[in-house]
């Protein structure tokens, strides 16, 4: 299999990752949206390892995974607080950081 | 005998410092020690004036340096003095008749409760004046000519409770400090030129500078003089320094300080004589004033601003015999030593009068004092015979002389010049006969001052009259003195130079037209107010008078040319500062702000609009990363 293909699925995800970030307000959603944009790239550096033949692409996905993992802790644990306090998740709700 | 020239200034000085700073435990003695000190000064006068007649002519001017004042590389400044023929005229003028004044002032302060702070200032003034003639460079005479400015300021506002001498002293200060203004440009100017300001260097290396620099010099040096001589333009002020009492009025605004000008002029005769064009601007100062001072002084009806007038009148004589160059600058001089002692005489009457008469000052209010105040009816006729330039008294061989230069100036020039001194004289004859005539004769038109008192003329005490005796005898006698074989021209001429004049008239004709010109003046001013009652409201008059009362307009001119004038550049370069450089400023600032305030909607909270411009910027980046690789 052509592994050029691999690369437009990552384009893909990562257009439909971006486009939900942009128009969706659930922060839920929204993070998802942020790891599937993130796996997208993911999917690329590994495409891009086997392009080449080498293992670096392969190495900055794991930190990549690596990366998310903590973002998604930190990222939920601010959800849920701000759940909490506002009994919302949109994120059009949180505005107050503007001049 | 040297050693006492610093002597001359240092006595009057320690008097203006111990009378004021002394307190008031010196009130009692304060005015005797101020007027002992003046004449301890006299004192010192007379023997170096002795010990300089002992000497051979090129040995009198004498030379002291006391120490330097300022020593830096390329500029030297010393405290030096310089007695020279000059100098010691003007030495026994000051000390003479001021110490006269002190002792009139004795008496005519006796019931002033600041009469300490008066005698301090009197003091303070003749140490002024004393270093003004006896600098030997002009940093040191610059000194002396702001301390008399000083000395004159404190005296005109000596009664400061009355708004009117307080403004006075302002005026006076506020005038003097523009001519003030051009004798420290001169000084600058000399400075740059020769790279000193003392006078024997000046005067040997003028002939080196540029005619540009030297009439600028010369014209700077005639504003100085214009502004502390009172001659035209800066001439405002005098008339109201009147408000000072009245022995100020004689020593500082009549005899002495006022023809500070004239000796600026005449020290400065090496400069002015290689800059004709500040010389004919001397003259033509000198004549517009001379006929301007007699113009306001017949329209006066206050005795002291009408003999304000005469003042300005005589010393636009010295001026513009002065700026006639050596055939003047002897009679110049001369003429300001009798005048000195006539005008001063004439105050010091007009004061014994103003005392007499519960310090009524209008003369319309006077009349038929003359059998009430003897002495002073006497004193003051003989200086009035003197002013006017009456045959055989001080002012007739002074004023003779100055308007025989006049014409012995030549050509055309001599012509108008003679023509206007002679004018000039005739005018002095009928505005002091007016004088004469409305507080000495005709009918009493004494009326109760203000509380009420009727007046009760008397004669004022001793005190006040030896002076006025002492003054009379100068009056009448000095210009004779002067004139037997030309010894005041022989004195003078080493310092100053003379050369006869080349007068197309002789001197025969020009005494007699003076002669002539005399009697018609007095003449028609006994018409108009010898034979006909002295009408005691003033009447309309012409125009010229009704514009002669207000000093010919002098003030309307100062506020409409300058202070309006002055006022509405400054409001225009307010309105420029504020439209325009305030304006550019404020006009940047409001730019930066808004535009940042437009910016600052960008910020506008939502996380997602913020995620569109990373990705936006995102996009950028790719897109210009691509591109790059793509070129």
């Amino acid at each position: 299999m052509n592994p050029v293909n691999y690369l437009y699925l990552a384009a893909l995800l990562f257009t439909i990752g971006a486009v939900g970030v942009l128009v969706r307000r659930n922060a839920i959603v929204l993070f998802m949206c942020v790891e599937l944009m993130l796996n997208a790239c993911n999917l690329a550096l590994v495409t891009f390892s086997r392009l080449h033949g080498n293992l670096d692409g392969q190495i900055i996905a794991f930190f990549t995974m690596v990366v998310a993992a903590a973002e998604v802790v930190v990222g939920l644990a601010i959800i849920v607080s701000v759940f909490r306090t506002r009994h919302s998740a949109s994120v059009d709700d949180t505005n107050l950081m503007k001049l | 005998m040297d050693n006492l020239i610093p002597v001359l200034v240092a006595v009057p000085l320690l008097g203006a410092a111990l009378l004021l700073c002394g307190g008031r435990r010196l009130d009692r003695v304060g005015h005797w020690l101020g007027t002992l000190l003046a004449f301890a000064s006299f004192g010192v006068g007379l023997a170096l004036f002795f010990s300089m007649l002992g000497r051979s002519t090129a040995d009198r001017p004498v030379h002291v340096t006391l120490y330097t004042w300022i020593p830096v590389n390329g500029f030297q400044a010393d405290v030096g003095f310089q007695l020279d023929q000059l100098s010691m005229t003007f030495v026994l003028l000051i000390t003479g008749v001021g110490s006269l004044i002190h002792l009139y002032s004795v008496g005519y302060m006796a019931h002033d409760q600041k009469r300490r702070r008066f005698f301090g200032y009197l003091n303070l003034f003749l140490a002024a004046m004393l270093l003004l003639v006896l600098a030997d460079n002009y940093l040191l005479l610059y000194v002396g000519w702001e301390g008399v400015g000083l000395a004159s300021y404190l005296l005109i506002g000596f009664w400061q409770h009355k708004p009117s001498a307080a403004t006075a002293a302002k005026k006076a200060f506020l005038v003097n400090r523009v001519g003030d203004v051009g004798l420290s440009i001169a000084v600058m100017l000399m400075f740059t030129t020769f790279g000193t300001f003392a006078f024997t260097p000046v005067f040997a290396h003028a002939s080196q500078a540029t005619q540009a620099t030297l009439t600028g010099i010369g014209l700077m040096l005639l504003l100085a003089a214009c502004g502390k001589s009172a001659q035209v333009p800066l001439q405002s002020w005098l008339g109201d320094a009147m408000e000072g009492p009245t022995p100020v009025s004689a020593l500082i605004h009549a005899a002495t300080m006022v023809t500070a000008g004239v000796y600026l002029i005449t020290r400065s005769s090496a400069i002015f004589n290689l800059a004709p064009t500040a010389q004919l601007a001397t003259v033509v100062v000198g004549a517009v004033t001379l006929l301007f001072g007699a113009i306001v002084g017949c329209a006066k009806d206050d005795i002291k601003k009408a003999l304000a007038g005469s003042t300005m009148s005589q010393i636009g004589y010295m001026v513009l015999a002065a700026g006639l160059g050596p055939i003047g600058y002897v009679f110049a001089i001369m003429h300001l030593v009798t005048h000195g002692f006539f005008k001063a005489g004439l105050f010091l009457g007009a004061g014994s009068v103003m005392h007499g008469m519960n310090d009524e000052v209008d003369m319309r209010k006077y009349g038929g004092l003359r059998k009430y105040m003897p002495l002073t009816f006497v004193t003051f006729g003989l200086g009035y015979l003197a002013i006017i330039g009456f045959p055989g008294l001080s002012g007739f061989f002074s004023k003779d002389k100055i308007i025989e230069a006049a014409f012995g100036h030549g050509g055309t020039e001599g012509w108008i010049l003679g023509t206007c001194t002679l004018v000039g004289a005739a005018v002095t004859a009928f505005y002091m006969t007016r004088v004469m005539l409305m507080t000495f004769f005709g009918e009493k038109r004494w009326v109760p001052d203000a509380d009420g008192h009727d007046p009760h003329p008397h004669e004022s005490p001793a005190v006040m009259g030896a002076p006025m005796v002492i003054l009379a005898f100068g009056s009448v006698f000095l210009g004779g003195l002067f004139s037997i074989n030309s010894s005041f021209v022989h004195w003078l001429s080493p310092v100053t130079g003379y050369q006869e004049g080349h007068s197309p008239l002789s001197t025969t004709t020009v005494t007699v037209c003076t002669t002539v010109v005399l009697l018609l003046g007095v003449g028609v001013a006994w018409m108009m107010y010898g034979r006909r009652p002295v009408p005691a409201v003033p009447p309309l008059g012409s125009l010229l008078t009704r514009a002669a009362r207000r000093d010919l307009l002098q003030d309307d001119f100062n506020h409409v040319v300058l202070v309006s004038g002055g006022s509405h550049l400054t409001r225009f370069l307010v309105y420029l500062e504020g439209k325009g450089l305030d304006g550019l400023v404020n006009g940047i600032a409001a730019l930066i702000g808004g535009t940042s305030g437009r910016v600052r909607k960008v910020q506008n909270g939502y996380v997602r609009s913020y995620a569109l411009s990373m990705f936006g910027g995102a996009l950028v980046l790719a897109a210009t990363t691509l591109l790059m690789r793509a070129v």
